[in-house]
């Protein structure tokens, strides 16, 4: 590979975004024997790809490959279907949320969350195996995840400690109530699925407020209400469906606190799962 | 309309009213002695058939001891009403766990001088119940309220009992004569804080002996609840060692998967000695620690998931209709009135068997667990090939007899990667049995195929 190409691919830091989501899936697949039938990553890539282009054509966008792709890499982390046609179903719910359900230029909802939750309510043959991770393969997502925040460089690095924090404290609060021994909200922390929520999916700076400290507050939100959630219901993926009930509350907390958006573009922090002209972004 | 969204539904028009909802959970006690009576609470079986928020357990009771002895706390998601609470057949139990059990295969290598290839013969083996589980340790001390409700269900005396608190209810226990014990406080006071009844199962003699006495029968309950999972918190402080629990569900769509441990299949279609034959209860054991080990020991093992229509090989028949009901299969029609299958041509019942080996250590939580849309069929299937023995007088057989070692070779590796056995040990096993992984075997002489002797 020639060194303008590497200058090339570091400029946009969803490329490293693509390289960490994708080596997860292949080391969930070797080493912590996830289920990964071979139509699975390509369902959801072709579903996504197809998606994207034709809206792209609609909207008269240049076609961009690298948002669908992240997008179709995380369901094919998160998402598990009996049937390939699912799978695309998904991916282009997903991608057209995009297009469809936006305010004040940009999407309300991050695409993959969305397109999961709706598809894993509707179907009962669509679900998300959050035990697959186990409790001790976390130390790779970790590390992925972390190698991810270098690529990402600064920013919104804080957003998944930020959202962990805020689960770790509601699981230890809960436990102290109950009495339980420590070793249970340990190993609640220790789930692998709750790090791929908080590196791949809150982190999606798109979907995020502006405002830094309606950021926060609404981050903890996500985490009060997917605890609770996960909880009182035992939905699977708690975190899943409290980020695609709150994501609505984004426009609204932009709206009653405004802050400069320019930020993104400024310092060429990913734009994820954005459209290739975010104008909403620079305005 | 999923449930989640239904209650999403409901959520987004009564915010409130959600929020006063009750936490439910369903099962799985302890036993609670009488004096220091010896308890042996070995492996456990639960049944568990779920659809939708309707749940039906069934608690296989393994209480081996005098019946005026026993005594089970066992956490229930509301206060259960008679018709809740039933009392079901052990054989039924017992088919499930038959028709699901881990299954030897025999293949009989045809006589390579044959011309034609003849048909495998294949034979199954029911496999005998492989678990073992730990003798459990017990410190007596006491628990225990108000008493919502008294039912004579069967040969049991059912109390549902209410609790504020965890010292209320084991003052309660205590002062009925029941120890219970350590570390049970701690986890009731839990349970009550989620929200939980609680119900005992006492033997009512005068019932059990018109029973004719004799082994006492699985307790079911029937109730409905949001929450997917099973307690086994209060089944850890019954036991210092780790357990065994065996836990077959019984759903619509498809196999059952823990979400907060990883599920992980068993090993399958491995072909091992033909010894194994002999000592495939020891093996399978060996099998599933060392399969669990090699997870950390915190995962639960995946052993069987089937459409209950049918079973290829069959370790036993699926179960009726008539068993499947008495089960808590409320979908299912009863026999005879047909309609009992699903569009894409298979039955509406689709069969997991999870086993779970758990200690508080590796397996601090409860168990929850999600229904996956997974109708893939899996089973652990173990494979025995019997070289042929007769004659050869042909080139091709004597190929054969010298590519035998190689083939133990391979079974004997294979048993000791399954198992973590010793593989010079199997390799003298082996030998010992007739097939030795280090020699060919001598041409069998003719005369000794005329006579059985």
């Amino acid at each position: 590979m020639s060194r303008p190409l590497i200058a090339q691919l570091q400029r946009d830091p969803r490329h490293g975004q693509i390289a960490a989501v994708g080596m997860l899936a292949l080391a969930g697949t070797i080493w912590f024997g996830f289920e990964m039938p071979w139509w699975r990553p390509v369902a959801a890539l072709a579903g996504a790809l197809a998606t994207q282009w034709i809206a792209s054509r609609m909207v008269r966008l240049p076609f961009d490959w690298r948002s669908p792709t992240i997008t179709a890499l995380s369901l094919t982390l998160l998402l598990r279907t009996q049937t390939w046609e699912l799978a695309v179903l998904a991916a282009a719910i997903a991608i057209s949320s995009k297009f469809l359900l936006r305010v004040g230029g940009r999407h309300i909802w991050n695409p993959a969350a969305l397109a999961i939750v709706l598809v894993t309510g509707l179907r009962p043959d669509a679900w998300v195996s959050t035990g697959q991770w186990g409790v001790g393969g976390w130390i790779a997502v970790f590390a992925v995840g972390a190698g991810l925040l270098v690529t990402r460089r600064a920013g919104r690095a804080g957003v998944p400690f930020m959202f962990l924090a805020a689960w770790a404290m509601l699981s230890l609060a809960r436990a102290a109530w109950l009495g339980d021994p420590w070793a249970v909200p340990l190993h609640q922390l220790g789930s692998g699925a709750l790090l791929v929520f908080a590196f791949f999916m809150i982190s999606d700076p798109m979907t995020q407020p502006w405002h830094r400290g309606a950021r926060a507050a609404w981050i903890v939100a996500v985490a009060a209400l997917g605890f609770w959630m996960q909880h009182s219901w035992l939905v699977t993926a708690g975190p899943l469906w409290g980020l695609a009930l709150l994501a609505p509350m984004v426009p609204l907390l932009d709206r009653f606190f405004p802050a400069p958006r320019k930020i993104w573009v400024a310092s060429r922090l990913p734009e994820l799962n954005s459209l290739p002209d975010q104008k909403g972004a620079t305005a | 309309m999923n449930p989640i969204l239904k209650r999403l539904a409901i959520a987004t028009s009564a915010i409130a009213l959600l929020a006063a909802a009750p936490e439910a959970l369903a099962f799985c006690g302890f036993f609670v002695a009488k004096g220091d009576a010896k308890l042996f609470n070995e492996a456990s079986k639960v049944v568990m058939v779920r659809d939708g928020n309707r749940t039906v357990l069934t608690m296989v009771n393994d209480f081996q001891g005098d019946a005026r002895d026993f005594a089970m706390v066992v956490p229930s998601p509301t206060v259960l009403q008679r018709e809740q609470i039933h009392v079901t057949e052990n054989a039924i139990v017992d088919h499930l766990d038959a028709y699901s059990a881990p299954r030897l295969v025999e293949y009989f290598d045809p006589d390579p001088c044959q011309s034609i290839v003849m048909m495998e013969r294949m034979k199954t083996l029911g496999a005998a119940s492989p678990i073992d589980s730990l003798a459990d340790g017990r410190r007596d001390k006491a628990l225990g309220v108000t008493v919502e409700a008294q039912y004579l269900v069967g040969e049991y005396d059912i109390l549902i009992l209410s609790a504020t608190e965890s010292d209320g209810l084991t003052t309660w226990l205590t002062e009925n004569g029941y120890t219970i014990p350590d570390g049970a406080a701690d986890v009731l006071g839990s349970y009550i804080k989620q929200g939980m009844k609680f119900f005992v199962a006492k033997v009512n003699l005068e019932a059990h002996a018109k029973q004719g006495g004799g082994v006492l029968r699985p307790l079911q309950i029937a109730f409905e609840s949001p929450k997917f999972m099973l307690p086994i918190r209060l089944g850890m402080v019954n036991s210092k060692g780790s357990q065994d629990l065996l836990l077959y569900t019984l759903t619509r769509n498809g196999r059952v998967e823990t979400a907060n441990y990883r599920t992980v299949r068993m090993p399958t279609d491995a072909e091992v000695p033909v010894m194994t034959k002999d000592r495939f209860s020891d093996t399978y054991k060996a099998l599933y620690g060392h399969s669990v080990g090699k997870q950390g020991g915190a995962a639960v093992m995946m052993e069987y998931a089937w459409d209950m229509g049918w079973c290829d090989p069959c370790a036993a028949d699926p179960l009726s209709a008539d068993e499947l009901r008495e089960l808590g299969v409320f979908w299912v029609n009863p026999a005879n009135s047909g309609g009992n299958f699903a569009p894409q041509g298979g039955s509406n019942v689709f069969v997991t068997r999870l086993h779970a080996r758990y200690d508080a250590q590796s397996f601090p939580e409860d168990l929850r667990l999600v229904e996956t849309g997974d109708r893939e069929n899996f089973q652990g299937r173990y494979i025995l090939r019997h070289a042929f023995t007769g004659e050869m007088a042909c080139e091709a057989g004597e190929q054969y007899r010298q590519s035998l070692p190689q083939r133990y070779e391979q079974e004997a590796q294979t048993l000791a990667s399954l198992t973590g056995w010793n593989v010079n040990q199997i390799r003298s096993d082996m030998k010992e049995y007739g097939t030795d992984p280090g020699e060919a075997p001598q041409p069998r002489p003719w005369w000794k195929s005329i006579w059985k002797q």
